[in-house]
Protein backbone atom coordinates (compact mmCIF):
# COMPACT_ATOMS: atom_id res chain seq x y z
CA UNK A 1 0.00 0.00 0.00
CA UNK A 2 2.85 2.37 0.87
CA UNK A 3 4.63 1.57 -2.53
CA UNK A 4 1.04 2.96 -4.39
CA UNK A 5 1.06 5.76 -1.85
CA UNK A 6 4.60 6.96 -2.98
CA UNK A 7 3.68 6.61 -6.68
CA UNK A 8 0.93 8.98 -6.15
CA UNK A 9 2.11 11.56 -3.66
CA UNK A 10 5.65 11.24 -4.78
CA UNK A 11 5.20 13.50 -8.27
CA UNK A 12 3.56 16.59 -6.46
CA UNK A 13 6.36 17.89 -4.76
CA UNK A 14 9.15 15.64 -4.42
CA UNK A 15 9.26 14.85 -8.49
CA UNK A 16 7.17 17.20 -10.17
CA UNK A 17 6.90 17.26 -13.79
CA UNK A 18 6.65 20.94 -13.66
CA UNK A 19 8.95 22.12 -11.44
CA UNK A 20 11.70 19.42 -11.72
CA UNK A 21 11.68 17.90 -15.02
CA UNK A 22 10.44 21.29 -16.81
CA UNK A 23 7.57 18.85 -18.88
CA UNK A 24 4.82 20.64 -20.06
CA UNK A 25 5.33 24.03 -19.42
CA UNK A 26 3.60 25.30 -22.59
CA UNK A 27 0.43 24.89 -21.98
CA UNK A 28 0.88 25.70 -18.54
CA UNK A 29 1.67 29.39 -20.42
CA UNK A 30 -1.37 29.39 -22.19
CA UNK A 31 -4.66 28.18 -19.92
CA UNK A 32 -3.76 30.07 -16.64
CA UNK A 33 -5.25 33.26 -17.44
CA UNK A 34 -8.42 32.02 -15.91
CA UNK A 35 -8.54 29.75 -12.67
CA UNK A 36 -11.43 27.57 -14.83
CA UNK A 37 -9.70 27.28 -17.44
CA UNK A 38 -7.12 25.41 -15.59
CA UNK A 39 -9.09 23.52 -13.73
CA UNK A 40 -10.51 21.85 -16.90
CA UNK A 41 -7.11 21.65 -18.44
CA UNK A 42 -5.72 19.88 -15.62
CA UNK A 43 -8.52 17.13 -15.32
CA UNK A 44 -8.30 16.53 -18.89
CA UNK A 45 -4.72 16.18 -18.56
CA UNK A 46 -4.23 14.02 -15.14
CA UNK A 47 -7.14 11.83 -16.64
CA UNK A 48 -5.37 11.42 -20.09
CA UNK A 49 -2.20 10.81 -18.18
CA UNK A 50 -3.77 8.12 -16.03
CA UNK A 51 -5.84 6.27 -18.82
CA UNK A 52 -3.14 6.30 -21.38
CA UNK A 53 -0.31 4.86 -19.15
CA UNK A 54 -2.78 2.33 -17.93
CA UNK A 55 -3.37 1.31 -21.37
CA UNK A 56 0.18 1.09 -22.43
CA UNK A 57 1.09 -0.32 -19.87
CA UNK A 58 -1.65 -3.22 -20.55
CA UNK A 59 0.08 -4.02 -24.00
CA UNK A 60 3.75 -3.23 -22.79
CA UNK A 61 4.54 -6.62 -23.24
CA UNK A 62 3.67 -6.92 -26.88
CA UNK A 63 4.70 -3.32 -28.01
CA UNK A 64 7.74 -4.05 -30.47
CA UNK A 65 10.42 -1.60 -29.61
CA UNK A 66 10.37 -0.22 -33.21
CA UNK A 67 7.42 0.88 -32.87
CA UNK A 68 6.89 1.71 -29.44
CA UNK A 69 6.80 5.73 -29.92
CA UNK A 70 4.29 5.84 -32.65
CA UNK A 71 1.94 3.09 -30.58
CA UNK A 72 1.86 5.70 -27.58
CA UNK A 73 1.16 8.34 -29.62
CA UNK A 74 -1.98 6.59 -30.96
CA UNK A 75 -3.46 5.84 -27.65
CA UNK A 76 -2.27 9.46 -26.11
CA UNK A 77 -3.60 11.18 -29.51
CA UNK A 78 -7.17 8.69 -29.20
CA UNK A 79 -7.35 9.52 -25.47
CA UNK A 80 -7.06 12.97 -26.13
CA UNK A 81 -9.62 13.57 -28.79
CA UNK A 82 -12.04 11.87 -26.74
CA UNK A 83 -11.29 14.33 -23.72
CA UNK A 84 -11.44 17.29 -26.57
CA UNK A 85 -15.33 16.14 -27.13
CA UNK A 86 -16.77 15.33 -23.98
CA UNK A 87 -15.61 18.69 -23.19
CA UNK A 88 -17.29 19.97 -25.69
CA UNK A 89 -20.60 18.18 -25.06
CA UNK A 90 -20.66 18.85 -21.56
CA UNK A 91 -18.62 21.96 -20.87
CA UNK A 92 -18.72 23.85 -23.75
CA UNK A 93 -18.20 27.41 -22.37
CA UNK A 94 -15.31 26.51 -21.17
CA UNK A 95 -14.25 24.94 -24.56
CA UNK A 96 -14.85 27.74 -26.16
CA UNK A 97 -11.79 29.48 -23.88
CA UNK A 98 -9.46 26.47 -24.55
CA UNK A 99 -9.79 26.02 -27.86
CA UNK A 100 -7.33 24.26 -29.46
CA UNK A 101 -5.39 23.69 -26.46
CA UNK A 102 -6.84 20.62 -25.47
CA UNK A 103 -5.96 18.77 -28.84
CA UNK A 104 -2.31 20.21 -27.82
CA UNK A 105 -2.33 17.89 -25.24
CA UNK A 106 -1.27 15.35 -27.28
CA UNK A 107 2.08 17.31 -27.68
CA UNK A 108 2.66 17.51 -23.58
CA UNK A 109 5.86 16.18 -22.62
CA UNK A 110 4.33 14.62 -19.46
CA UNK A 111 2.62 12.18 -21.52
CA UNK A 112 5.17 10.95 -23.72
CA UNK A 113 7.70 11.30 -20.55
CA UNK A 114 5.60 9.12 -18.34
CA UNK A 115 4.39 6.29 -20.93
CA UNK A 116 8.13 6.06 -21.84
CA UNK A 117 9.56 6.56 -18.87
CA UNK A 118 7.23 4.53 -16.36
CA UNK A 119 4.08 2.58 -17.85
CA UNK A 120 6.73 0.60 -20.08
CA UNK A 121 8.27 -0.72 -17.37
CA UNK A 122 5.74 -1.30 -14.78
CA UNK A 123 2.35 -3.10 -13.97
CA UNK A 124 -0.79 -1.28 -15.40
CA UNK A 125 -2.14 -0.17 -11.68
CA UNK A 126 1.18 1.06 -10.89
CA UNK A 127 1.15 3.11 -14.18
CA UNK A 128 -2.61 4.13 -13.68
CA UNK A 129 -1.29 5.65 -10.46
CA UNK A 130 1.65 7.15 -12.21
CA UNK A 131 -0.66 8.72 -14.31
CA UNK A 132 -2.88 10.30 -11.73
CA UNK A 133 0.05 11.35 -9.53
CA UNK A 134 1.82 13.61 -12.35
CA UNK A 135 -1.32 15.20 -13.40
CA UNK A 136 -1.80 16.12 -9.79
CA UNK A 137 1.49 17.51 -9.75
CA UNK A 138 0.56 19.59 -13.14
CA UNK A 139 -2.66 20.42 -11.56
CA UNK A 140 -1.14 21.99 -8.38
CA UNK A 141 1.21 24.09 -10.53
CA UNK A 142 -1.51 25.24 -13.09
CA UNK A 143 -3.79 26.25 -10.25
CA UNK A 144 -1.96 27.85 -8.51
CA UNK A 145 -0.38 29.75 -11.37
CA UNK A 146 -3.90 30.26 -12.22
CA UNK A 147 -5.54 31.46 -9.50
CA UNK A 148 -2.48 34.28 -8.99
CA UNK A 149 -2.74 35.32 -12.65
CA UNK A 150 -6.57 35.39 -12.29
CA UNK A 151 -6.35 37.28 -9.15
CA UNK A 152 -3.73 40.12 -9.77
CA UNK A 153 -4.25 40.28 -13.54
CA UNK A 154 -8.43 40.33 -13.29
CA UNK A 155 -9.20 40.57 -9.67
CA UNK A 156 -11.61 37.79 -10.23
CA UNK A 157 -11.38 33.96 -9.30
CA UNK A 158 -13.75 31.48 -11.18
CA UNK A 159 -15.52 34.26 -12.77
CA UNK A 160 -16.44 35.99 -9.49
CA UNK A 161 -14.90 39.52 -8.43
CA UNK A 162 -12.98 39.54 -5.43
CA UNK A 163 -11.16 43.20 -5.83
CA UNK A 164 -13.60 45.47 -7.65
CA UNK A 165 -11.87 47.43 -11.04
CA UNK A 166 -11.84 50.35 -10.85
CA UNK A 167 -13.68 50.32 -13.96
CA UNK A 168 -16.24 48.78 -12.16
CA UNK A 169 -16.38 52.05 -9.67
CA UNK A 170 -13.42 50.12 -7.45
CA UNK A 171 -9.97 51.05 -6.34
CA UNK A 172 -8.16 47.91 -7.61
CA UNK A 173 -6.25 48.38 -11.18
CA UNK A 174 -5.85 45.31 -13.04
CA UNK A 175 -2.24 44.59 -13.84
CA UNK A 176 -2.79 43.30 -17.51
CA UNK A 177 0.96 41.87 -17.53
CA UNK A 178 -0.81 39.24 -15.10
CA UNK A 179 -2.94 37.80 -18.94
CA UNK A 180 -0.49 37.66 -21.03
CA UNK A 181 1.78 34.33 -21.05
CA UNK A 182 5.29 35.73 -19.80
CA UNK A 183 3.41 36.30 -16.22
CA UNK A 184 3.45 32.44 -16.55
CA UNK A 185 7.22 31.92 -17.07
CA UNK A 186 7.88 34.27 -13.78
CA UNK A 187 5.16 32.51 -11.71
CA UNK A 188 6.57 29.26 -12.33
CA UNK A 189 10.31 30.48 -12.32
CA UNK A 190 8.90 31.46 -8.83
CA UNK A 191 7.84 28.40 -8.24
CA UNK A 192 10.78 26.29 -9.00
CA UNK A 193 12.98 28.64 -6.64
CA UNK A 194 10.65 28.43 -3.59
CA UNK A 195 10.73 24.21 -4.07
CA UNK A 196 14.36 23.90 -4.50
CA UNK A 197 14.98 25.86 -1.60
CA UNK A 198 12.50 24.07 0.23
CA UNK A 199 14.19 20.64 -0.98
CA UNK A 200 17.73 21.69 -1.61
CA UNK A 201 18.33 17.98 -3.28
CA UNK A 202 16.43 18.89 -6.40
CA UNK A 203 19.11 21.78 -7.10
CA UNK A 204 20.88 20.34 -10.28
CA UNK A 205 24.86 20.52 -10.17
CA UNK A 206 26.03 23.42 -12.25
CA UNK B 1 6.79 -15.09 -30.83
CA UNK B 2 9.32 -12.32 -30.43
CA UNK B 3 7.80 -9.12 -29.85
CA UNK B 4 10.07 -7.68 -32.86
CA UNK B 5 9.19 -9.98 -35.36
CA UNK B 6 7.61 -8.19 -38.40
CA UNK B 7 4.87 -10.19 -38.03
CA UNK B 8 3.86 -9.30 -34.55
CA UNK B 9 4.57 -5.67 -35.50
CA UNK B 10 2.10 -5.60 -37.72
CA UNK B 11 -0.44 -7.62 -36.26
CA UNK B 12 0.33 -4.71 -33.27
CA UNK B 13 0.05 -1.41 -35.36
CA UNK B 14 -2.90 -2.90 -37.01
CA UNK B 15 -4.79 -3.68 -33.58
CA UNK B 16 -3.88 -0.78 -31.82
CA UNK B 17 -5.16 1.16 -34.65
CA UNK B 18 -8.08 -0.45 -35.19
CA UNK B 19 -9.01 -0.10 -31.30
CA UNK B 20 -8.25 3.12 -31.26
CA UNK B 21 -10.37 3.90 -34.44
CA UNK B 22 -13.14 2.42 -33.28
CA UNK B 23 -13.23 4.21 -29.55
CA UNK B 24 -12.17 7.82 -31.10
CA UNK B 25 -15.58 7.33 -33.84
CA UNK B 26 -17.78 5.94 -31.37
CA UNK B 27 -16.92 8.54 -28.81
CA UNK B 28 -17.80 11.20 -31.98
CA UNK B 29 -21.12 9.91 -32.84
CA UNK B 30 -22.31 9.20 -29.33
CA UNK B 31 -21.52 13.15 -28.31
CA UNK B 32 -23.04 15.00 -31.86
CA UNK B 33 -26.06 15.57 -30.84
CA UNK B 34 -25.26 17.00 -27.76
CA UNK B 35 -21.97 19.04 -28.86
CA UNK B 36 -24.65 20.37 -31.41
CA UNK B 37 -27.31 21.32 -29.34
CA UNK B 38 -25.14 23.18 -27.38
CA UNK B 39 -23.67 25.31 -30.41
CA UNK B 40 -27.56 25.99 -31.08
CA UNK B 41 -27.88 27.13 -27.42
CA UNK B 42 -24.91 29.39 -27.56
CA UNK B 43 -25.98 31.18 -30.50
CA UNK B 44 -29.22 31.60 -29.04
CA UNK B 45 -28.38 32.71 -25.76
CA UNK B 46 -25.73 35.87 -27.90
CA UNK B 47 -28.77 36.41 -30.05
CA UNK B 48 -30.90 37.28 -26.79
CA UNK B 49 -28.47 38.88 -24.96
CA UNK B 50 -27.60 41.23 -27.73
CA UNK B 51 -31.25 42.21 -28.51
CA UNK B 52 -31.38 42.97 -24.15
CA UNK B 53 -33.65 40.17 -23.67
CA UNK B 54 -33.71 38.60 -20.32
CA UNK B 55 -33.86 35.03 -19.74
CA UNK B 56 -32.01 31.87 -17.97
CA UNK B 57 -30.71 29.00 -18.53
CA UNK B 58 -33.07 26.32 -18.82
CA UNK B 59 -35.77 28.46 -20.84
CA UNK B 60 -33.10 30.65 -23.61
CA UNK B 61 -35.29 28.09 -26.39
CA UNK B 62 -38.34 29.25 -25.63
CA UNK B 63 -38.34 33.10 -25.27
CA UNK B 64 -36.13 32.62 -28.14
CA UNK B 65 -38.89 30.67 -30.18
CA UNK B 66 -41.47 33.04 -28.83
CA UNK B 67 -39.84 36.86 -29.70
CA UNK B 68 -37.28 35.99 -32.81
CA UNK B 69 -38.46 35.71 -35.78
CA UNK B 70 -35.60 35.02 -38.98
CA UNK B 71 -35.42 36.88 -41.40
CA UNK B 72 -32.67 36.21 -44.41
CA UNK B 73 -31.65 40.42 -45.63
CA UNK B 74 -30.38 39.97 -49.33
CA UNK B 75 -28.12 43.01 -49.19
CA UNK B 76 -28.00 44.09 -52.11
CA UNK B 77 -31.73 45.27 -52.28
CA UNK B 78 -31.88 45.58 -49.03
CA UNK B 79 -35.03 43.17 -49.15
CA UNK B 80 -36.10 40.33 -47.01
CA UNK B 81 -35.56 37.42 -49.46
CA UNK B 82 -39.76 35.43 -49.52
CA UNK B 83 -39.64 32.10 -47.71
CA UNK B 84 -40.25 30.37 -50.94
CA UNK B 85 -36.65 31.39 -52.22
CA UNK B 86 -35.19 29.39 -49.31
CA UNK B 87 -32.76 26.53 -50.86
CA UNK B 88 -31.15 23.56 -49.11
CA UNK B 89 -28.10 26.17 -48.09
CA UNK B 90 -30.02 29.35 -47.64
CA UNK B 91 -32.60 29.24 -44.98
CA UNK B 92 -32.65 29.78 -41.65
CA UNK B 93 -32.02 26.52 -40.32
CA UNK B 94 -28.65 25.29 -42.55
CA UNK B 95 -27.58 29.28 -42.74
CA UNK B 96 -23.58 29.49 -41.87
CA UNK B 97 -22.12 32.76 -42.66
CA UNK B 98 -18.35 31.24 -42.91
CA UNK B 99 -19.73 28.47 -45.84
CA UNK B 100 -21.81 31.03 -47.51
CA UNK B 101 -19.06 33.29 -47.91
CA UNK B 102 -16.96 30.73 -49.71
CA UNK B 103 -19.54 29.68 -51.99
CA UNK B 104 -19.73 30.54 -55.49
CA UNK B 105 -23.44 31.07 -55.43
CA UNK B 106 -24.15 32.88 -52.65
CA UNK B 107 -21.03 34.87 -51.25
CA UNK B 108 -19.75 37.39 -52.83
CA UNK B 109 -15.88 39.62 -53.15
CA UNK B 110 -15.52 42.69 -51.28
CA UNK B 111 -13.41 45.48 -53.26
CA UNK B 112 -10.62 46.59 -51.12
CA UNK B 113 -11.65 50.07 -50.80
CA UNK B 114 -15.17 49.14 -49.40
CA UNK B 115 -13.49 46.43 -46.90
CA UNK B 116 -13.80 48.17 -43.96
CA UNK B 117 -13.82 45.04 -41.93
CA UNK B 118 -11.14 43.43 -43.61
CA UNK B 119 -13.45 40.36 -44.53
CA UNK B 120 -12.70 39.71 -48.02
CA UNK B 121 -15.74 37.82 -48.68
CA UNK B 122 -19.30 37.87 -47.22
CA UNK B 123 -22.32 35.88 -47.86
CA UNK B 124 -24.45 37.92 -50.53
CA UNK B 125 -27.49 37.53 -48.02
CA UNK B 126 -27.56 37.52 -44.35
CA UNK B 127 -29.65 35.74 -41.74
CA UNK B 128 -30.91 38.71 -39.33
CA UNK B 129 -33.93 38.50 -36.65
CA UNK B 130 -36.73 40.47 -35.84
CA UNK B 131 -37.54 40.83 -31.55
CA UNK B 132 -41.48 41.00 -31.35
CA UNK B 133 -42.90 42.69 -28.41
CA UNK B 134 -46.34 41.26 -26.80
CA UNK B 135 -48.37 42.56 -29.59
CA UNK B 136 -46.79 40.87 -32.01
CA UNK B 137 -44.96 43.78 -33.64
CA UNK B 138 -41.38 44.41 -34.23
CA UNK B 139 -39.41 45.85 -31.31
CA UNK B 140 -36.29 45.33 -32.73
CA UNK B 141 -33.86 43.92 -35.63
CA UNK B 142 -30.66 41.96 -34.56
CA UNK B 143 -27.96 42.31 -37.41
CA UNK B 144 -24.89 39.86 -37.42
CA UNK B 145 -21.74 41.55 -38.21
CA UNK B 146 -18.18 40.64 -38.42
CA UNK B 147 -14.76 41.85 -39.11
CA UNK B 148 -11.19 41.20 -38.66
CA UNK B 149 -9.89 42.47 -34.45
CA UNK B 150 -6.17 41.93 -33.47
CA UNK B 151 -5.95 38.12 -34.14
CA UNK B 152 -9.29 36.39 -35.33
CA UNK B 153 -12.01 37.66 -37.41
CA UNK B 154 -14.56 38.62 -34.40
CA UNK B 155 -18.81 37.48 -34.91
CA UNK B 156 -21.37 39.22 -33.29
CA UNK B 157 -24.92 40.35 -33.34
CA UNK B 158 -25.76 44.67 -32.97
CA UNK B 159 -29.21 44.84 -32.02
CA UNK B 160 -31.19 48.06 -33.50
CA UNK B 161 -34.19 49.59 -32.09
CA UNK B 162 -37.27 50.32 -34.42
CA UNK B 163 -36.73 53.35 -34.50
CA UNK B 164 -33.65 52.78 -36.65
CA UNK B 165 -31.22 54.72 -34.97
CA UNK B 166 -30.73 53.62 -31.27
CA UNK B 167 -28.32 50.65 -30.28
CA UNK B 168 -30.01 47.90 -28.04
CA UNK B 169 -27.06 45.52 -27.58
CA UNK B 170 -23.91 43.96 -28.78
CA UNK B 171 -22.61 40.93 -28.13
CA UNK B 172 -19.29 38.68 -29.64
CA UNK B 173 -20.57 34.56 -30.05
CA UNK B 174 -17.04 33.78 -31.36
CA UNK B 175 -13.20 35.69 -31.05
CA UNK B 176 -10.05 34.89 -30.28
CA UNK B 177 -8.94 37.82 -29.11
CA UNK B 178 -6.51 38.36 -25.96
CA UNK B 179 -7.82 37.57 -22.77
CA UNK B 180 -8.21 40.22 -20.50
CA UNK B 181 -7.23 42.60 -23.22
CA UNK B 182 -9.49 42.17 -26.41
CA UNK B 183 -11.10 39.97 -25.48
CA UNK B 184 -12.93 42.35 -23.27
CA UNK B 185 -15.16 42.83 -25.78
CA UNK B 186 -16.58 40.52 -24.29
CA UNK B 187 -16.95 42.53 -20.62
CA UNK B 188 -20.73 42.85 -19.93
CA UNK B 189 -20.18 46.54 -18.86
CA UNK B 190 -18.23 47.62 -22.03
CA UNK B 191 -21.93 46.15 -24.08
CA UNK B 192 -24.02 47.41 -21.72
CA UNK B 193 -22.78 50.98 -22.79
CA UNK B 194 -23.63 50.25 -26.31
CA UNK B 195 -26.90 50.75 -25.26
CA UNK B 196 -28.94 53.62 -26.11
CA UNK B 197 -26.01 55.60 -28.01
CA UNK B 198 -26.86 56.84 -31.55
CA UNK B 199 -25.88 54.15 -34.20
CA UNK B 200 -27.92 57.19 -37.38
CA UNK B 201 -28.45 60.86 -37.99
CA UNK B 202 -31.97 61.71 -38.92
CA UNK B 203 -31.03 61.13 -42.46
CA UNK B 204 -30.18 57.50 -41.78
CA UNK B 205 -26.05 57.93 -41.79
CA UNK B 206 -23.79 55.45 -39.66
CA UNK B 207 -22.66 58.19 -36.89
CA UNK B 208 -21.43 55.55 -34.40
CA UNK B 209 -17.55 55.55 -33.57
CA UNK B 210 -15.77 53.14 -31.51
CA UNK B 211 -13.21 56.19 -29.70
CA UNK B 212 -9.27 55.13 -29.19
CA UNK B 213 -10.03 56.15 -25.42
CA UNK B 214 -13.05 57.09 -22.86
CA UNK B 215 -16.01 59.38 -24.30
CA UNK B 216 -15.91 62.30 -23.23
CA UNK B 217 -18.66 63.75 -20.88
CA UNK B 218 -18.65 67.18 -21.89
CA UNK B 219 -18.24 66.17 -26.06
CA UNK B 220 -21.47 66.98 -27.75
CA UNK B 221 -21.07 63.47 -29.78
CA UNK B 222 -21.03 61.80 -26.81
CA UNK B 223 -24.45 59.93 -27.86
CA UNK B 224 -22.89 58.42 -30.93
CA UNK B 225 -19.41 57.65 -29.13
CA UNK B 226 -18.19 54.53 -27.89
CA UNK B 227 -15.36 53.75 -25.21
CA UNK B 228 -12.28 52.32 -26.30
CA UNK B 229 -10.88 48.53 -25.03
CA UNK B 230 -7.62 49.93 -23.03
CA UNK B 231 -4.96 48.41 -23.72
CA UNK B 232 -6.30 46.69 -26.86
CA UNK B 233 -6.08 49.52 -29.84
CA UNK B 234 -5.94 46.81 -33.17
CA UNK B 235 -8.88 45.09 -31.48
CA UNK B 236 -11.05 48.56 -30.63
CA UNK B 237 -10.05 49.22 -34.41
CA UNK B 238 -11.41 46.32 -35.64
CA UNK B 239 -14.86 46.77 -33.92
CA UNK B 240 -15.33 50.26 -34.95
CA UNK B 241 -14.84 49.10 -38.27
CA UNK B 242 -16.59 46.00 -38.49
CA UNK B 243 -19.61 48.33 -37.31
CA UNK B 244 -19.02 51.15 -40.27
CA UNK B 245 -18.97 48.41 -42.52
CA UNK B 246 -21.56 46.56 -41.93
CA UNK B 247 -24.21 50.01 -40.92
CA UNK B 248 -22.78 51.36 -44.23
CA UNK B 249 -24.01 51.04 -47.72
CA UNK B 250 -22.08 47.72 -48.22
CA UNK B 251 -24.27 46.12 -45.13
CA UNK B 252 -27.34 46.60 -43.35
CA UNK B 253 -28.09 50.66 -44.96
CA UNK B 254 -29.94 49.58 -47.36
CA UNK B 255 -32.45 47.33 -45.55
CA UNK B 256 -32.97 50.49 -43.21
CA UNK B 257 -33.26 52.80 -45.70
CA UNK B 258 -36.12 50.56 -47.27
CA UNK B 259 -37.74 50.42 -43.84
CA UNK B 260 -37.17 53.90 -43.00
CA UNK B 261 -39.47 54.74 -46.31
CA UNK B 262 -42.15 53.51 -44.27
CA UNK B 263 -41.96 54.84 -40.77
Amino acid sequence: MNKYKEILLDPIFKNNPITLQVLGICSALAVTSKLETAIVMSLAVTLVTAFSNFSISLIRKHIPSSIRIIVEMTIIASLVIVADQLIKAYAYDVSKQLSVYVGLIITNCILMGRAEAYALQNPPVASFLDGIGNGLGYTFILLTVGFVRELVGSGKLLGYTILTLNTDGGWYIPNGLFLLSPSAFFLIGLIIWAVRTWKPDQVEES
Amino acid sequence: MSSDSTKKTITVALGVCLACSVFVSSATVALDSIQKQNKKLDKMKNILQAGNLSFNVSNAEDVFKEKIVPIIIDLESGLILDKSKYSPELNPEAFNIKSLSESKKFGTDISPEKDLGNIKKRPKYMLSYEVLNQNKDVEKYIFPVFGKGLWSTMYGFLAINKDLKTVEGITFYEHGETPGLGGEIDNANWKASWKGKQAFDESGLAILNVLKSKVDPNDPNKNNQIDGLSGATLTTRGVDNLIKYWMGEDGYAKFLGNLRKDI
